[in-house]
């Protein structure tokens, strides 16, 4: 037991799980704007975007991860020069979270098409009825509706994005959790057990809360029918 | 009956599906001899790299450079034929776990002789002593460590010349990636300034087809990095792998895969340290 | 179905004109990424012949995305027949009507689930390893194996239990009147139909298990990702080679998530009732890796 205590004076576990937070945090605010323009994409009257939305969808969700933030660091940081922050390291952080924002949008854009539909036909019939366009009959009257019918699904993309979130660590970001796992267990293999047990279990507490949540909240603003 | 043939058809292609899977896991020989070698007493599995020409490098199917020679000849003495080696990619974040995990018998992959490392693994040898330097564009302006003051540095995730770089000259902004192929890639692109490992590292890195006339090694090493053969936590192979060292450098093999393996890279070897003695077993 | 051909009504002249600029707007955009995208690849010369040659070489496929093809589909071949088998226990033992069954069944399915697979997959490789329990080069074959299996069993254990509920209650009725006990209705006749409903969403699971395969690079398994990785720095294309790389897992996933999108509007009529469950769960874990 003091064995196992003396672990946490060595290695910052808080600190890496922090990084874990922050890459979703963000990575999820992205991913869900542009999702959501994807989707828009999608249900649009143009061609083009849909095309557009459909192909982006086809090529990011079929595509590993570990690729794209491979790409991200190898592609676009050392090839393309992009730079994201004067700070080398900052600049990776940031294309990480491109890279995670990039995969999981095209989960939310098919979060959001379900979430689409789930709304009855006469809602957009009404809304043409009083004779509202595309992009204010999106605004006002399908994707609210939508959002609250996607609850559920993009609740999922969450908890999938924040357990991605360790796959950062193949996009230069090595100091989130599971690198550090890998190096507490080389070092201490005396306890692989509770070295493991004590990260997934930061998984856990992290995650059930967001899917008991998102159900509760799924439930509460589904729109009644 | 639509409806039963649709479902017959969904049946199918699962079925064929998972037979095919299945198909894929029996052949278990085919292909896979980066990982998987040979069970048994009857074949030695060695650690290289597989990305670093001149050194350990993977020609497609057969491997090339001077820790490859090394290791060949160490086998060869302990009673292995060329046939009984299984070469496994062993990158230098890995190296400790795959010899506590027994994956590989002993590596030769640029593995620098620590205490730090000393405390999860066994080295015999050293085979060679090289030292940190640095890799920068042709044009660059980087003399020494001291340059890189502010400047973006790459190293390899696990080496010791990241640990180094942290220690010493922590005012460096330095990203550490899985090879150093991905830091001169980075370096290509001009968002690194430079490269840091051992020298003779470096040397086959500048040497290589793309990357020719693009970048110099500086040629001012800074520390001194002994090239250790790594062995699990108590193997017994440590005797016998110095006393074949010793015999490759005495029999003059060992000049001989320095200089070959060196050919057409920029690079002379150190004379006051090489060729090493090795030190006594633990 | 969707609200997508309604949102907008036949257009008017007037609209037809916007769409018109609106598309050729999008095609511009579109366009000007992709060149963006090509131009600067070309700048850094990752365009040039002598980056792409090699994959006209059969020694290119035969040392380098062969092997690495077969080892991915090796790992992720096995897993797909393991989780199968893994889902198919606990989902059934999620709906069995003895409490400690159903409650050991949930808690291990709702754990793994919650735990990212590539801690499962570094564990695993240096627990296995270390405890000398397989043959330590199979290390981390197995270890990937096995994470993939926990996790995506987990997945598919759920997709089992909201199969089976989707059904109408009047099957496993109809199996307790010919005599059945409920383990044999459900599993002679409820796993079975519900086998059929949730198959477009088992095989986008199938697609999270090659793709997740993947991860297999970190943990020195020598898959797809891994070998090309090798080559490209051979070759000094490691841009292409990854591109190659991405290009050959969507064409096999593409083909599969076709392939799940097909079946499930060819058994639509079947499953008519029960078929939002089912997708609400596709989408929530195809998004994993």
């Amino acid at each position: 037991m003091e064995n196992y205590l003396s672990l946490f004076e060595t290695y910052d576990v808080p600190a890496a799980f922090w990084v874990n937070i922050q890459l979703s945090f963000w990575a999820a605010l992205w991913a869900l704007v542009l999702g959501t323009v994807l989707a828009l994409f999608r249900i649009s009257p143009i061609r083009s975007l849909q095309w557009f939305g459909a192909a982006y969808v086809n090529i990011f969700r079929n595509t590993p991860l570990t690729i794209i933030l491979a790409f991200g660091f190898l592609g676009l940081f050392s090839v393309m020069q992009v730079s994201l922050a004067g700070d080398l390291n900052v600049s990776l952080f940031r294309i990480a979270i491109l890279g995670l924002s990039l995969y999981h949008a095209a989960f939310v854009c098919e979060a959001i098409r379900s979430g689409v539909n789930t709304v009855p036909l006469g809602q957009a019939e009404a809304a043409r009825a009083i004779g509202l366009g595309f992009l204010p009959a999106a605004r006002l009257i399908i994707l609210p509706q939508a959002f609250r019918g996607a609850i559920a699904p993009l609740g999922n993309v969450l908890i999938a994005l924040i357990k991605n979130s360790t796959v950062a660590a193949a996009g230069s970001v090595a100091t989130e959790s599971s690198s550090l796992m890998k190096t507490m267990i080389e070092f201490r293999s005396d306890l692989v057990i509770p070295i493991f047990l004590t990260f997934a279990l930061g998984f856990v507490i992290l995650i059930i809360p967001i899917g008991l949540l998102t159900t509760w909240a799924s439930r509460k603003l589904a729109v009644a029918r | 009956m639509r409806k039963t043939r649709y479902t017959a058809a969904a049946i199918a292609a699962v079925t064929a599906l998972t037979l095919s899977a299945c198909g894929g896991g029996d052949d278990d020989a085919a292909g896979s001899s980066g990982a998987s070698g040979e069970a048994g007493g009857e074949s030695v599995r060695i650690g290289i790299k597989f990305d670093q020409p001149g050194l350990g490098f993977d020609e497609g199917g057969s491997y090339s450079g001077f820790d490859v020679d090394v290791a060949r000849y160490v086998a060869n003495e302990l009673g292995y034929t060329d046939e009984q080696i299984d070469f496994v990619e062993s990158p230098s974040a890995n190296r400790e776990n795959m010899l506590a995990n027994d994956q590989v018998d002993m590596i030769f992959a640029t593995y620098s002789i620590t205490d730090t490392r000393k405390e999860t693994v066994d080295f015999a040898g050293p085979y060679f002593i090289a030292g940190q330097d640095l890799l920068v564009p042709t044009d660059s302006d980087i003399t020494g460590p001291e340059d890189l003051e502010g400047r973006n540095l790459c190293s390899v995730t696990g080496s010791t010349s990241a640990e180094q770089i942290k220690e010493q000259y922590p005012g460096v902004q330095l990203v550490e990636q899985p090879g150093y192929a991905e830091c001169v890639t980075a370096m290509g692109g001009g968002q690194i300034d430079a490269v840091t490992t051992d020298d003779i590292i470096l040397a086959g890195l500048a040497a290589q087809d793309a990357n020719a006339g693009q970048y110099r090694v500086v040629g001012n090493t800074f520390s001194e990095e002994r090239y250790g053969v790594g062995l699990p936590p108590g193997s017994d192979r440590c005797e016998d792998i110095n006393a074949a060292i010793t015999q490759m450098i005495e029999s003059g093999a060992w000049e001989e895969a320095l200089a070959a393996n060196t050919e057409g890279a920029d690079y002379s070897y150190n004379e006051d340290l090489n060729p090493p003695e090795p030190e006594p077993c633990a | 179905m969707s609200a997508q051909q309604v949102l907008f009504d036949a257009p008017g002249p007037r609209t037809r004109r916007t769409i018109l600029i609106f598309n050729i707007l999008g095609v511009l955009i579109a366009l000007a990424l992709l060149a963006w995208i090509v131009s600067a690849l070309a700048d850094r010369g990752q365009l040039a012949a002598s980056m792409w040659t090699p994959f006209l070489q059969a020694r290119t496929w035969e040392f380098f995305i062969l092997p690495g093809l077969l080892n991915t589909l090796k790992a992720a071949g096995i897993a797909i027949v393991t989780s199968v088998a893994f889902g198919l226990l606990f989902g059934v033992g999620r709906l069995s009507h003895l409490a400690p069954i159903r409650w050991v069944a949930g808690t291990v399915v709702e754990f793994l689930r919650a735990v990212p697979v590539l801690l499962m997959m570094i564990f695993f490789w240096l627990a296995l390893g270390r405890s000398g329990a397989v043959e330590p080069q199979n290390a981390p074959l197995i270890a990937v194996i096995l994470a993939l299996t926990l996790y995506n069993g987990s997945v598919i254990a759920e997709l089992v239990r909201s199969g089976v509920h989707g059904l109408p209650k009047g099957q496993r009725e109809a199996g307790m009147a010919i005599g059945l006990t409920r383990n044999q209705s459900l599993r002679n006749i409820e796993v079975p139909q519900a086998l059929i409903a949730m198959l477009p969403a088992l095989i986008s699971q199938f697609v999270v298990i090659l793709k997740d395969s993947a991860l297999g690079y970190i943990i020195t398994y020598p898959e797809l990702l891994q070998y090309t990785r090798r080559l490209g720095v051979g070759e000094g294309n490691v841009i292409p080679s990854l591109l190659v790389a991405a290009a050959i897992f969507i064409l096999i996933n593409f083909a599969l998530s076709t392939l799940a999108t097909r079946m499930s509007s060819l058994l639509s009529f079947r499953t008519r009732t029960r078929k939002r469950a089912a997708e609400d769960v596709v989408v929530m874990d195809a998004a994993s890796t």
